[in-house]
């Protein structure tokens, strides 16, 4: 019994490392390109590990840091305001749908919900944005729009409902004020909630290219992500249009293009991904409150 | 005749929707006055005139999209591809939860699920990155162990009927580990008392499986695949858009509604037709969320979203 039992364990195990394997293997793939020689990669494609260590295109990469670091610059400063900002808002809207006995507050609910059912689409937003509000090619385009998410904002108030009563109202009989037991009392005790919907707001900010795509010319500010997206674009674009003329292809050769897309990729990608595994557990509470009560 | 009674807020609760003033205005701007926008959908637009400056055209824009080929080739491939991402996703999400729960050691159960939940965390323009090195016709890796075994290498870029495949894969890999969370917790929430009682009576590992395991995640799946199905009409435009290159060989299977409505506005510019064919998803969207919601709520109200 105990052997077989052993054999079973072992071939779990086993079945998970290779399955684990393979979904690490873009990853790894993504990294050894990266710190691959672009000969390597021209004679032997790429491959799971590199042939040789090469540091070229990373060098080739912080040779001209400039569009990398108005990417950052850009991408920090809108995910910080925007996830700040939205956890604020989205609060205030939520502390009034938890409260139990508010008049009137079955409308404000239907406000909130209708958005979750039925949107007008792309155009008219789009239409909106630019040709009334003029947030295109403006750092507010990130901000403003997305502030208030259904999604996010019910699952707050479900969570503000768990907290007792009672501490609401002993408050009221000191006579605070609604805001002095939002800020002092809800808030401190909703700290995971908060910090749920800070990480997923993150998450969807520093993952963002749609925005950029549809509303941003000026290159300074440009997301982290759009930037990758071009880069993919516009070296195969060179590529495929290379055989044009002699001088283009001359210019071509002193660019490691496939090394360097994929070190840009890693100085892109790389720092989110080493920070974001740590908070697994609120991504994890954020899909599990989300997706069993809207 | 009942006399008319005032609803007289009181302080605090004028306190409490004060709080709410501002992000009810940002709804108010962002969420509904693009409902009104609706009307581009019968419209010439033009971008000189504005909204209400173009002239009305009546059904014209769907009756022009309802009878192009189009239709037919985005609704199916939107319909045809979610279908599956449904069916795959949620059976290989609750294989993996399966099989981590028979893993004895904690330890090992936590690293597995951390290395599945990461590219959760990747956006569909790095997971491009990834699928370019393995399909890059002339250094992928594809090509490389094609022409390894002798075999002439794709232009896997241009080569539609292999894409279905391509982004199922990538789907799941992308939330296999994030969907195995759900299944894997309402495994670890059943009552061990069933496991002894099986174990009383003989029952082997694939029979608790099969009579214990399962029908205890019914109820979970059924929701989670009903509310999956009501947003059936929506495609994932990262993953159609990124990964592809939106490259125009491959519309044939890979463009979705979520993709022809970008087009028709960022690229054809063409404002009126991709209003109503966003009008014409949102519409048909709301009916199935509407739908399954109500079929949820006969399941378990609690589950059900309003």
């Amino acid at each position: 019994m105990k052997k077989k039992s052993r054999v079973t364990q072992t071939i779990l195990n086993l079945t998970f490392i290779i399955f684990c394997s393979m979904i690490a293997i873009p990853f790894v793939m993504l990294v050894s390109a990266s710190l691959s020689s672009e000969q390597d990669i021209i004679d032997y494609g790429y491959a799971i590990f590199p042939r040789s260590i090469s540091f070229e295109a990373y060098k080739y990469v912080f040779k001209n840091p400039k569009s990398i670091l108005d990417a950052y610059k850009t991408t920090i400063t809108f995910s910080v305001t925007q996830t700040f900002l939205s956890v604020l808002l989205s609060a205030m809207f939520a502390y009034p749908l938890s409260k139990p006995h508010l008049r009137g507050k079955k409308y404000l609910n239907f406000y909130l919900y209708f958005t979750a059912l039925f949107s007008g689409g792309l155009v008219p937003s789009y239409i909106l944005q630019t040709r009334y509000l003029h947030l295109n090619d403006t750092i507010w385009v990130y901000i403003i729009p997305g502030l208030i998410g259904s999604y996010h904002v019910f699952m707050m108030r479900t969570f503000f409902k768990e907290i007792p009563y009672e501490i609401t109202e002993s408050m009221m009989m000191d006579g605070a004020s609604e805001y002095t037991i939002f800020f002092r009392s809800i808030v401190p005790l909703s700290k995971p909630v908060l910090a749920t919907v800070a990480l997923l707001k993150f998450l969807g900010n520093w993952n963002s290219w749609y925005t950029t795509m549809l509303y941003i010319d000026n290159a300074e500010l440009y997301s982290l992500q759009y930037l990758l997206q071009k880069i993919l674009r516009d070296i195969a674009f060179l590529q495929e249009h290379a055989d044009l003329s002699m001088s283009m292809i001359m210019d071509l050769m002193d660019v490691p293009t496939e090394t360097v897309r994929m070190a840009m990729a890693i100085v892109v990608a790389g720092p989110a991904l080493v920070i974001f595994p740590f908070f697994q557990k609120y991504f994890v509470k954020g899909m599990t409150v989300g997706a069993v009560k809207g | 005749m009942k006399q008319k009674k005032r609803v007289k807020l009181k302080k605090n609760e004028l306190q409490a929707y004060s709080m709410a003033v501002i992000p009810v205005l940002l709804v108010f701007v962002f969420n509904y006055l693009p409902m009104v926008g609706i009307v581009i959908a019968f419209k010439n637009y033009k971008f000189g005139r504005g909204i209400w400056g173009s002239d009305w055209v009546g059904f014209d824009n769907f009756k022009f999209f309802f009878k192009s080929s189009d239709f037919t080739r985005i609704t199916w491939n939107t319909l045809y591809m979610n279908f599956i991402f449904i069916v795959l996703g949620t059976v290989s999400a609750i294989a993996v939860a399966l099989l981590l729960y028979h893993i004895k050691s904690r330890k090992m159960t936590k690293i597995y699920q951390t290395i599945m939940i990461t590219p959760n965390f990747i956006s569909w323009v790095v997971a491009s990155y990834m699928v370019y090195a393995f399909l890059n016709p002339r250094y992928g890796m594809v090509n490389t162990i094609l022409e390894m075994f002798g075999k002439n290498s794709v232009d896997w870029y241009a080569k539609a009927d292999a894409w279905p495949l391509i982004l199922t894969i990538a789907y799941i890999w992308k939330h296999v580990g994030m969907d195995s969370v759900l299944y894997y917790a309402s495994l670890m929430g059943i009552d061990s008392t069933y496991f002894e009682a099986a174990e009383v009576d003989g029952a082997n590992r694939f029979q608790v499986v099969k009579s214990i395991m399962l029908p205890m995640l019914v109820p979970l799946i059924t929701i989670l695949t009903i509310m999956k199905v009501g947003g059936i009409f929506n495609a994932d435009f990262g993953l159609f858009y990124q990964l592809t290159r939106d490259s125009g060989m491959l519309y044939k299977t890979t463009d979705v509604i979520d993709t022809y409505i970008f087009r028709a506005m960022r690229e054809v510019g063409d404002m009126g037709r991709s209003a109503a064919v966003g009008l014409v998803q949102s519409v048909v969207g709301l009916i199935l969320v509407l739908t399954t919601n109500h079929i949820v709520k006969k399941f378990n109200a609690d589950n059900a979203l309003f």
